[in-house]
């Protein structure tokens, strides 16, 4: 019978919650914070895709922030890697990627062939591929940021994975590379090892650094990490015109890559405010990097980080919503 | 991950065993070590040769037509009619079962700025529910568990996977059950499922992702598709079993008393099954949570998406603290579904006795529940986790204190280990695989399979040679092969150790078993940044992940087969004088043999699904090759012939440790 009770006691005490919460903000009212957007103006539903780096997390916040609070759209971001995002462009569930780094293979089936993709124009990011060492390395042998001298210290880059080689490593799969055939056509005594994922490169390179470890490996800019640790970039042979043109005889280094935006076609016929805003949409390297040390760095939200950076630089925000 | 349901129950029901043979053949030990000698003979001879080796970046004309493939279904996805009346429309029904459940717990939607129910509802439906199929005492952990959920800050977050996990769980039961009990019923059916069931469960769920963003297009629908792909197989595969296991002579009682089939089955087979029916569904929500990591990539929302965002800032800490969340509401669901599956058993033997009270009560429950749903759907402090999740800081900040410290400490230590078992095993191990001829390695392995598993062993393997030479990934499959090898032994050595102790006291198994449970359900994302500063980006970091994911499950299974030798026979030896070494190496083992090589067999199962995980910490072959096939458009058709290549390896091993089984225990 003990259960009897037991139910009758929860049941009453449910029922004078019920009555003393009746003074509780109901949901639907004003003061429940529910944040009614101002200026809900003809924007709609915009659609970003999110890829999967620190440094485009940044681009998508500041972008996402701008068009939710000063053009009043409802933004969907959508954590997707660069295939599948430029997939949504077709089928209407992507409306923009605002950091492509080159794809052309992506752009001749998605711009050219299918033509359900448009180019919207640079960020005005530089991204720099190539191959980095850590600064300790750099500080202590200044000559081996030249390409020509990496085989003299290949025993020192010596690991269990690369078989009596250098080890080169490599990083995330998605990522543009040639690095063996660079190695190949350079000559030089190094394997290339691949980590797998860019979680496992900026380990490899923070662990380094800390124990003083003899590390090359692949990496970019602009990237967060770089202002944590900043990795000092190897010269390759310069890049030229059409240098990279044969996959197999690359010998040069990677060009500067102009990163840029896409947007879906419908999108950019749509006349959405929020097209304005992404063609329009421009920064600096320092810009992203700033943003990007918010967020990863000091552990802020993305939208935390936006605010703060859109609230110091809003000069630079009015020119992209003109 | 969870292939661990089918366990080979008729070892105990064969034939008294095979007559023994007339003509003494050499030992089996013996055949196996002339093999071994012949192929190192061989290889010093030819290494170097027929090597079958591919570059990173090259393709076969196989990898290029997938691709064509794949191209041409992208291309016509807007007139293909097959689209527009078969994928769209399961799309269509999916999507808004997914919605219909986000929108009941986890997403605002219609007009509404929070979700129907609110956190004090849920809170109240769980506990009243694990109370209502269970007993007090998990509705009691249910509450708990779904409490700290809110307190660690990730009350919607938690409530996204919970959505997601019960929509694919119930459109996976809503296909698995049914065709469960039509292969339990018939042998043929059973027949033909099975290698279907192996194959959704082992191919390496980053091969399908792409493709059905392709077919179900970005979103839940995909998710939950994908999820459903991998978290069905167990429920079909112990419904089937259940209907199987009912006895014969039930049945023949049943057609005897001119029950017709519907009959027999409604009121015979699927009540008397009904517990083990209930124990799939666990199985099934547990592998639902396994892919909640995974289908983030493809923009699912939950859980998952704080570890893999966490994981790109290597912020272990957050990582870690929505990892515990998975686990906190895996084991929740777990003995939810467990108490409700005894509760079944209990239900079918004492009739009547409890049931005169138990209605009132469960309707005074109601009452209480409908309260707080009502409440939680009105007024916000009820329908918004109040407080700003400190639990869930404080957490991340503990976990970030250890690793870091474990880091600094260990890392001299762990190299050192890390090299060691680098060049001594693997790398030996590996050289051998990779620089025999194909075709040595080939016939090395079909004689080791029918050595050990008999010549139907012998021709599977020597098909799935074949197959792997064809999908284009010889050399990266040996190298697979040689950590799968490694990773395996390392779990078996584990497994025996920890085993054994748990199978001989209650009490370390008391104490060691939450620890293993939450091994199983961690997400293995969480734990690659700090496996990654303690071993480095290598192979090995991937040999210790694949350790952690599979030795719970060895661990487990030779705890049992140890408990289960008859305490009559290790009293004897015990009073014979044996020691406890003796006891443990000539009796208890020896006798636990058939369940040794389950777990055996599991430990390989359960290394060989961690092959991508590995690939994403620097194993690099196979499980490479499938991670750059999801990545990069022009690498889609190389990922999905290593994924399939994956899953020809994980047959292989199957087969050959099956049958070797069978062999042991006959």
């Amino acid at each position: 019978m003990a259960r009897h009770w037991r139910a009758g006691a929860a049941g009453t005490a449910v029922l004078a919650l019920t009555l003393t919460a009746c003074g509780g903000a109901k949901v639907g009212d004003d003061s429940a914070g529910s944040g009614g957007s101002s200026g809900s103006g003809s924007c709609g539903t915009f659609n970003l895709a999110v890829n999967p780096w620190v440094g485009y997390e940044a681009d998508a916040a500041v972008v996402a922030y701008v068009a939710e609070h000063d053009l009043g759209c409802t933004v969907r971001q959508k954590d997707l890697k660069e295939e599948i995002a430029w997939q949504g462009f077709g089928t209407g569930e992507v409306d923009a990627v605002i950091e492509n780094w080159g794809h052309d293979d992506l752009k001749k089936k998605y711009i050219t062939d299918q033509k359900t993709a448009v180019d919207a124009g640079p960020t005005g990011n530089k991204g720099l591929i190539g191959w980095y060492v850590p600064p300790w390395l750099a500080k202590e042998h200044p000559d081996i940021t030249d390409w020509k001298n990496l085989n003299k210290y290949a025993d020192e880059f010596r690991t269990s994975e690369s078989g009596g080689k250098g080890q080169l490593l490599d990083g995330d799969p998605s990522f543009v590379t040639n690095d063996e055939a660079l190695v190949k056509n350079l000559k030089l005594d190094f394997k290339v090892v691949y980590a797998g994922s860019e979680t496992a490169l900026i380990q490899a390179f923070r662990k380094a650094e800390k124990d003083k470890e003899w590390v090359i490996g692949y990496f970019y800019e602009p990237q967060w990490f770089m202002s944590e640790v900043p990795l000092v970039k190897v010269k390759l042979p310069p890049y030229t015109d059409g240098c990279d043109a044969d996959a197999e005889k690359v010998a040069c280094d990677y060009p500067e890559y102009e990163l840029d935006k896409i947007v879906s076609a419908k999108f950019a016929k749509s006349g959405s405010p929020a097209y304005d805003l992404v063609k329009n949409f421009t920064w600096t390297n320092d810009d992203q990097n700033t943003v990007a040390k918010y967020i990863a760095v000091d552990r802020m939200s993305p939208e935390a980080a936006a605010k703060k950076w859109v609230e110091a630089n809003r000069d630079k925000v009015e020119a992209w919503l003109k | 991950m969870t292939v661990a349901v089918e366990r080979p129950e008729e070892t105990g029901t064969d034939a008294p065993g095979p007559p023994p043979r007339t003509a003494r053949r050499p030992g089996r030990p013996l055949v196996m070590a002339a093999i071994l000698v012949l192929w190192l003979l061989l290889f010093a001879v030819l290494r170097g040769r027929h090597t079958l080796s591919l570059a990173a970046a090259d393709l076969t004309d196989l990898h290029r037509w997938f691709n064509d493939v794949n191209d041409s279904i992208g291309a016509d996805r807007n007139s293909d009619p097959l689209f527009l009346y078969f994928f769209n429309e399961i799309r269509l029904v999916v999507d808004t079962l997914v919605t219909f459940v986000q929108e009941l717990i986890s997403q605002s939607g219609a007009g509404r700025p929070v979700p129907q129910i609110g956190w004090l509802g849920v809170v109240g439906l769980a506990g009243y529910v694990s109370w209502a199929v269970g007993h007090w005492k998990v509705a009691l952990l249910a509450v708990a568990g779904f409490t700290f959920l809110g307190l660690q800050g990730l009350w919607q977050e938690s409530m996204d996977t919970l959505a997601l996990t019960l929509s694919a769980v119930l459109v996976a039961l809503l296909l698995a059950i049914p065709l469960g009990v039509w292969a339990g019923l018939s042998d043929r059916v059973h027949r033909i499922v099975t290698p279907f069931l192996d194959f959704m469960q082992t191919m390496p769920t980053f091969v399908y992702l792409a493709p059905l963003t392709l077919f179900f297009l970005i979103g839940p629908a995909s998710a939950t598709i994908a999820t459903l792909i991998y978290a069905a197989p167990p429920a079909i595969r112990l419904t089937a079993h259940a209907i199987r296991s009912v006895p014969t002579t039930t049945v023949e009682a049943a057609d005897s008393l001119g029950a017709t089939r519907r009959q027999t089955l409604t009121k015979v087979l699927l009540p008397m099954s009904a517990r083990t029916v209930v124990m799939g569904v666990n199985q099934t929500i547990m592998a639902a949570l396994a892919m909640v990591t995974v289908a983030a990539l493809i923009d699912a929302p939950g859980l998952g998406k704080t570890v893999v965002q966490a994981l790109q800032s290597l912020d272990v800490g957050t990582a870690f603290n929505a990892g515990l969340a998975i686990v906190v509401m895996a084991i929740v669901l777990d003995r939810v579904t467990t108490a409700a599956g005894a509760r079944q058993e209990a239900a079918r033997h004492a009739h009547g006795r409890t049931a005169a009270w138990r209605r009132p009560l469960l309707g005074a429950g109601a009452a209480v529940t409908a309260v707080l749903v009502y409440l939680s759907h009105t007024y916000v402090w009820a329908a918004e986790f109040p407080g700003e999740g400190g639990v869930g800081s404080a957490i991340s900040r503990g976990a970030d204190t250890v690793t870091t410290w474990a880091q600094d400490h260990l890392s001299g230590l762990t190299n050192a280990f890390r090299d060691a078992l680098t060049t001594g095993l693997l790398n030996p191990f590996q050289t051998l695989l990779t620089d025999s001829p194909w075709w040595l390695v080939g016939a090395a392995l079909i004689a080791l399979g029918a050595v050990l598993g008999g010549w139907s062993a012998g021709l599977t393997t020597a098909v799935c040679v074949g197959l792997l030479v064809g999908t284009g990934l010889w050399s990266d499959s040996m190298t697979t092969l040689a950590s799968t090898v490694v990773a395996t032994v390392l779990v078996m050595v584990l497994g025996i150790g920890l085993g054994v102790w748990m199978g001989r006291s209650a009490l370390v198994d008391r104490l060691l078993r939450p620890t293993l449970d939450a091994a199983q359900v961690l997400p293995p994302f969480v734990y690659l940044v700090p496996f990654l500063a303690l071993f480095g980006a290598t192979r090995f970091t991937a040999i210790v992940a694949a350790v952690v994911y599979a030795a719970p499950v060895v661990v487990k299974i030779v705890a049992d087969g140890v408990r289960n030798v008859p305490a009559a026979t290790v009293e004897a030896a015990t009073s014979a004088g044996c020691t406890t070494w003796q006891i443990v190496t000539k009796v208890q083992l020896p006798m636990a043999r058939s369940a040794l090589t389950l777990a055996t067999n599991q430990g390989l199962i359960y290394v060989l699904s961690m092959v991508v995980v590995g690939g994403l910490v620097g194993a690099g072959a196979l499980g490479y090759d499938v991670v750059a096939g999801f990545s990069q458009g022009q690498l889609y058709g190389k990922g999905l012939a290593a994924g399939l290549a994956i899953v020809l390896l994980g047959v292989m091993f199957d087969r050959i440790t099956q049958a070797a089984a069978r062999r042991t225990s006959a």
